[in-house]
C-alpha cells in the first residue's frame, strides 16, 4: 500500500538524534511531543522497527538526519505544513492533471480524496470522500485541515461527498482512476544485503531503477500507454501513474490482466523458488531480461554480493536443477569462505563445462540461471494496488511524514541520475525560501517554488500535465470518447 | 413467452415506438432456428410452453449449474470436470451435434436455449446471483466449446461477429521471433498457426496469462487460443443482458404465475458461503476462549496451524493473515472481545496504542462491529472457505497467509506437516501427489483422515456419524468442528445423558 509508515521505533532512533541535538535548538522537549505524533502515520502493514535513511552511503549532510534538519523542526509540523501548502504545493498543476483540463470538469468534481489529519489530542483522522470543484477550492480546503499527507482516489459517477444522499446507493460507482503501480524496497528484504525494513541506500535504489525500466517499457511498448508519471515515494519506494485515458477507464479484470502480465515474482516466504515460467520464454520475459542482464551482472552480483554468505549461498544452490553440480560447487565454495558472489555465479558455468555432472542438463541449467536473475533483478510490484479502480495512492508533491522529503515525479530520462537521498525535504525548501537573494534587475518576482529546488520537479510536472492535456483535447480522441460514452449507456 | 422490451431505456429509440402502434404491429421476431449446438443466447425465446415445461426445464438446467459451482469449489480441473458433468448433462441437458442423426435435435436445443432464458430471469435480481450465473453458465459453455468438433465449432465462430482481424505476412515476419516464442510446442513440431490481432482489452485473461503476444495495444492471438476469446466474448454479452434483463423485472412484478416460480429457482442457489454465517460451524461445549486458542489450535486444518504458529514466532501476522486467522476464530465461535484480547496479547511486542490505533478497529470490522451499513447488518465478513483461500490472494513476501498445500514448496509443506507431528511415509507421499496433481484439498483431507482414523473408525462402526457427515471436507472451519466432534465422541455424548439426568 502507500508508503513508509513510520513506526514505534522509530520514535526512538529520533529521539536520539533530538537529544544529541539539544544543545543547538533548545527546543527539544517540543520535538518530542511532535515526534510521538509519528507512531499515527502507521498505515496498512508495517514490519520495520528501526526506519531511517542510511546515511552513510550519501556524502549529502543534510540527509544525515532525516526528519529534523538544522532547524529541528518535525516535517509534521502544523506551521510547517502550512506553509508548504500555501508557498509550494503546486494545486494548480495537481488540479489539471486530474482534470485534463482548464475548466472544471467531473473528471476533478468527482474524484476522491482521502485527507489524513491530526487532530488537538494527537489522534490521527482519516477523512475519505472529500472532493472539490476547483483548484482554488481544494487549495483552501487543504491549507485550512493541513493533513499531514493525502490520498487520490477514483473519478465516481457522482460527487463523492453527495454518495449518502442518493436514492439508490448502488448508483455511486468508481468510473475511473489512473492506472497505478507501487514498488516498495521492503519487499526486496529476501535479495539485498545494504539495507532492511525502510532504510535504502544508493545501492539498493538500483532496484528501484531496473524496476521502472522494466514496466515502463512494457506499458509503453505493449500497451501502448503514452503518459506514465513515477513518483518517489518520499521514503522507500516509487509509484506509477498511467494517465491515458485507455488506462482510466479499465474496469477491474483488465487492471487485473495487466498486473497478471507484469508480476513475476510470486509465493509467499515458505514457497522456495519464486520464480516458475514457461518455456520458451514470453517476449515481454526475454526483453525484461535483456535489460535486467548488466543490472544483474553490475548491481546484484557486484554490488549486493546476495551469496557471500554461506546460508545465502545455499539459496542459490537450492535454485540449481542439478544435485551434483550443486555437490561439487558446495565443495569448491566451503574450501574458500566468504568467495566473491560474482566468481560463484561465474563458478556454475565453469565447473558445468569441466563436467563435473555426467547427466547435465544443459537447457535446464540454463534455464534455471534465467530464472536466478529474474529472481534477483525483476520488479517486485505490490500488486493489490494494481488490479482495484477504487484504491487509493498517495498524491504526489505530498510530503513523507516520517522523512520530511516530497514525493517529487521522476524523470525516466534521466532515471540514472535519480537520487533519493537528494530529494528536498519541506525544511530545506523552506529555508530555501528564506535564503533566497531577490529577483534579477529588471526581472519579475518569481513564484515561491521557483526559488527553490522544488522547481525542476514541478516543471517536469508540469510538462507531464500539458502533454496530458494536450491528448485529451485532440479532436479526434475527443470524438472517439463521446462514442463510447453513448455505447456504454 | 416473455418479451424483455430492450429498447425501453433507450431515450434515442423511444420516439420510434409509439406503444399503440406498437400492439397491433406484426412481430418483428422470426421463429428460432437453431444452426448451431452452442448458443450465444443472443434471441430471447417466442413460442409458447407450458408451465410444467418452463418449471421443469428450469430445475433441471438449475441442476447442472449447481453441480457446476460445486465442482469448481471443489477445486476440480477443468478434465475432471466435464468427466463428472458428462452422464449429469446427458440426463438432464443434452445437446447432441449436427452430426448426430437425432430427429431430437430441435427439441434438445430449445430446452436449452428456453432453461437459459428461465434462469436468466431467476438470477438477474441481484448483483451476486448476476455474478454467480455468468460464471457457471461460462463455465458450462466453455466445456460445450471444447467438446464441440472442431468443424461446428469454426462454422460457430463464423457465425458470431467477432471484432478482429487476420494478421498480414509482413507483420507476421516482423513479429516472427516474439510469435514463435509463443507457438513453439514441447515436441518440435511446427503446426500451422494462423493469427488474429484483437484490442489486447478483448482477451483479459490471455494477457494477464501471458499466452498472448501484446505490441502497442493489441493482442495477437494464435489459434490455439482462439476459443477462450469465444468465451471472454460470451461473458461479456451475457453480463450485458443481465444487467439489461435486471432492469426490465419489475415488469415482472404483476405477473403471479411466474414470479413465484423464479423466486423459488433462485433462492435454491444460495452460496455456500453463507452457510457459514452465524454460529452454524461453531461446536457447542467447547471453551472457545483467548486463552485456550493454543490447545485448540491442535485442531485446527494446516493454513490455521500455520498462521498460529507465525503469529508466535513473530508475535505478528500481516494483514491478509489477521484476516483470514480472525474470521476462522469467529467461525469457532471465539466473540468479539475474546477475539481483541487473543489479538492483543498475541502482539505482545507493540505497546497498547499502537494496537489501538492499527489493529483494533480491523478486529472490529471482521466482526461487523463497525464499517458500513452493509457490513454492521451482515455481521462482518463470513470465514473462508477453501476455494477462496486457494484462488484468492496468494502469500507474497512474507506473508503467512493462503493454503500451505497450495503455496508451499513440497520441502517445506513437509516440515511443517513434521512440525505439526504428521510423520507418517504413506500419508506424506500421498500429500505430495495430491500437491503435484493440484488436488489441494485432498491432500488436506488426507492428513485429516490420518489424524483422525481411529475416531473416524469408530464413528463409522457406532454409526454416530452419517457419512454425509464425513464427507470431503472444503471449508477450514468444517475441518475444525468435525475434528473437535470426532475428537470428543464420547465425552459430548455423556454430557448430554448428565443434562437429561439433571
Amino acid at each position: 500500500m502507500v508508503d513508509a509508515p513510520a513506526q514505534n521505533g522509530d520514535s526512538h532512533q529520533i529521539a536520539d538524534d533530538d537529544v544529541a541535538m539539544a544543545g543547538t535548538n533548545g527546543d527539544e522537549k517540543k520535538d518530542l511531543k511532535d515526534i510521538k505524533l509519528e507512531d499515527l502515520f502507521a498505515d496498512g502493514d508495517s514490519d520495520e522497527e528501526f526506519p531511517s535513511t542510511r546515511n552513510d552511503e550519501t556524502d549529502n549532510p543534510l540527509a544525515l538526519s532525516p526528519v529534523t534538519n538544522g532547524n529541528g523542526i518535525s516535517s509534521s509540523d502544523p506551521e510547517l505544513l502550512r506553509m508548504f501548502y500555501q508557498r509550494l504545493f503546486p494545486f494548480r498543476y495537481l488540479f489539471q492533471w486530474l482534470n485534463h483540463s482548464p475548466t472544471p470538469t467531473n473528471d476533478f468534481g468527482h474524484r476522491e480524496f482521502a485527507l489524513t489529519i491530526n487532530d488537538v489530542s494527537n489522534n490521527e483522522i482519516y477523512l475519505r470522500y472529500q472532493s472539490y470543484p476547483t483548484a482554488d477550492l481544494i487549495r483552501k480546503d487543504i491549507v485550512s485541515k493541513l493533513p499531514s499527507r493525502f490520498e487520490i482516489g477514483p473519478v465516481y459517477t457522482t460527487n463523492p461527498r453527495d454518495r449518502k444522499t442518493l436514492r439508490n446507493q448502488n448508483s455511486f460507482k468508481p468510473l475511473a482512476k489512473e492506472l497505478c503501480f507501487d514498488i516498495d524496497l521492503t519487499d526486496y528484504d529476501g535479495i539485498r544485503t545494504c539495507c532492511d525494513k525502510a532504510n535504502i541506500c544508493v545501492k539498493c535504489w538500483q532496484f528501484m531503477t531496473m524496476a521502472i525500466k522494466v514496466i515502463d517499457t512494457a506499458l509503453r511498448d505493449d500497451f501502448g500507454f503514452k503518459h506514465i508519471m513515477w513518483v518517489y515515494s518520499g521514503r522507500r519506494g516509487v509509484h506509477a501513474w498511467v494517465c491515458d485515458k485507455k488506462a482510466r477507464v479499465m474496469d477491474d479484470q483488465k487492471r487485473k490482466a495487466i498486473a497478471g502480465y507484469l508480476e513475476v515474482i510470486r509465493g509467499g516466504s515458505q514457497s522456495g523458488k519464486k520464480v516458475n515460467l514457461w518455456r520458451p520464454l514470453h517476449p515481454h520475459l526475454s526483453r525484461s531480461l535483456e535489460i535486467l542482464a548488466p543490472h544483474f551482472q553490475e548491481d546484484v552480483l557486484e554490488t549486493q554480493d546476495p551469496w557471500a554468505e554461506s546460508d545465502r549461498a545455499e539459496h542459490l544452490l537450492s535454485l540449481l536443477p542439478d544435485k551434483t553440480l550443486n555437490e561439487s560447487l558446495r565443495k569448491k565454495w566451503a574450501s574458500s569462505p566468504g568467495r566473491a558472489s560474482t566468481s560463484k555465479w561465474a563458478d556454475i558455468d565453469a565447473l558445468a563445462k569441466s563436467g563435473a555432472s555426467k547427466g547435465l542438463d544443459t537447457r535446464a541449467l540454463l534455464e534455471a540461471k534465467q530464472d536466478i536473475v529474474l529472481e534477483y533483478t525483476y520488479p517486485r510490484l505490490d500488486i493489490e494496488v494494481s488490479k482495484k479502480l477504487n484504491h487509493l495512492l498517495k498524491s504526489p508533491f505530498v510530503v513523507h511524514p516520517g522523512t520530511g522529503r516530497v514525493c517529487v515525479p521522476i524523470d525516466t530520462n534521466r532515471l540514472d541520475e535519480f537520487n533519493p537521498m537528494a530529494v528536498p525535504t519541506v525544511q530545506e525548501l523552506l529555508s530555501e525560501i528564506d535564503d533566497w537573494a531577490g529577483p534579477a534587475p529588471g526581472g519579475k518576482t518569481p513564484a515561491d517554488w521557483e526559488k527553490t529546488n522544488l522547481k525542476p520537479y514541478i516543471e517536469q510536472f508540469r510538462s507531464f500535465v500539458l502533454a496530458l492535456m494536450r491528448d485529451e483535447h485532440d479532436p479526434k480522441i475527443k470524438r472517439e470518447r463521446e462514442e463510447n460514452e453513448g455505447m456504454d449507456f | 413467452m416473455l418479451r424483455q422490451d430492450f429498447n425501453r431505456s433507450d431515450p434515442k429509440r423511444r420516439v420510434l415506438a409509439d406503444h399503440r402502434k406498437k400492439q397491433f404491429a406484426a412481430p418483428t421476431y422470426h421463429e428460432t432456428e437453431y444452426h448451431h449446438r452452442l448458443n450465444f443466447y443472443a434471441t430471447p425465446p417466442t413460442a409458447d410452453i407450458t408451465l410444467e415445461q418452463f418449471e421443469q426445464w428450469a430445475i433441471d438446467r438449475l441442476r447442472i449449474l449447481a453441480e457446476l459451482e460445486a465442482c469448481s469449489f471443489r477445486n476440480k480441473s477443468l478434465t475432471e470436470t466435464a468427466s463428472h458433468m458428462k452422464p449429469l448433462l446427458e440426463k438432464y441437458l443434452l445437446l447432441q451435434p449436427n452430426s448426430s442423426s437425432s430427429s431430437k435435435l430441435f427439441e434438445e436445443r430449445q430446452k436449452d436455449h428456453y432453461s437459459h432464458f428461465i434462469l436468466r430471469l431467476a438470477f438477474a435480481s441481484t448483483e451476486d446471483l448476476r455474478r454467480r450465473f455468468s460464471r457457471v453458465e461460462t463455465m458450462l459453455f466453455r466445456l460445450r466449446l471444447n467438446d464441440e468438433s472442431p468443424r461446428d465449432r469454426d462454422a460457430f465462430i463464423q457465425s458470431i461477429n467477432l471484432d478482429c482481424e487476420q494478421v498480414t505476412e509482413d507483420e507476421r515476419n516482423k513479429y516472427r521471433d516474439e510469435l514463435a516464442a509463443l507457438t513453439s510446442s514441447k515436441k518440435g513440431v511446427e503446426e500451422e498457426v494462423t493469427w488474429v490481432k484483437v484490442d489486447w482489452e478483448k482477451v483479459p485473461d490471455l494477457v494477464e496469462s501471458r499466452r498472448v503476444f501484446v505490441k502497442a495495444g493489441k493482442a495477437y492471438v494464435p489459434s490455439k487460443e482462439q476459443s477462450s476469446m469465444v468465451i471472454a466474448e460470451f461473458t461479456k454479452r451475457l453480463d450485458r443482458a443481465l444487467d439489461l434483463t435486471a432492469r426490465a423485472l419489475p415488469r415482472l412484478d404483476e405477473d403471479d404465475r411466474l414470479t413465484p416460480i423464479l423466486n423459488h429457482l433462485s433462492k435454491n442457489f444460495i452460496t455456500p458461503d453463507a452457510s457459514y454465517v452465524g454460529s452454524s460451524s461453531s461446536v457447542s461445549g467447547a471453551d472457545i476462549s483467548a486463552r485456550n486458542i493454543d490447545t485448540l489450535s491442535a485442531q485446527f486444518p494446516l493454513c490455521m496451524q500455520n498462521l498460529h504458529r507465525t503469529l508466535r514466532r513473530d508475535a505478528h501476522l500481516k494483514h491478509f493473515g489477521r484476516l483470514q486467522y480472525s474470521l476462522f476464530l469467529k467461525g469457532i465461535g471465539l466473540n468479539l472481545e475474546e477475539c481483541l484480547i487473543f489479538w492483543r496479547s498475541a502482539f505482545h511486542k507493540i505497546t497498547d496504542d499502537t494496537f489501538n490505533k492499527e489493529y483494533r478497529y480491523n478486529v472490529r470490522h471482521v466482526y461487523g462491529d463497525v464499517g458500513g451499513d452493509s457490513n454492521r447488518r451482515g455481521g462482518g465478513y463470513s470465514p473462508f472457505s477453501c476455494q477462496k483461500i486457494l484462488t484468492e490472494h496468494p502469500p507474497g513476501p512474507g506473508e503467512a497467509h493462503g493454503c500451505p498445500y497450495r503455496h508451499f514448496s513440497l520441502e517445506n509443506l513437509t516440515t511443517l506437516l513434521q512440525g505439526v507431528g504428521i510423520t507418517d511415509r504413506s500419508v506424506l507421499n500421498g500429500v505430495k501427489e495430491d500437491k503435484e496433481s493440484q488436488k489441494f484439498h485432498m491432500a488436506c483431507n488426507r492428513v485429516f483422515e490420518h489424524v483422525h482414523k481411529n475416531e473416524i473408525k469408530r464413528a463409522k462402526d457406532e454409526s454416530i456419524m452419517t457419512s454425509a457427515q464425513l464427507e470431503t471436507i472444503i471449508h477450514p472451519n468444517e475441518y475444525f468442528k468435525r475434528s473437535y466432534l470426532l475428537k470428543n465422541l464420547g465425552k459430548t455424548n455423556s454430557e448430554d445423558i448428565k443434562m437429561e439426568d439433571s
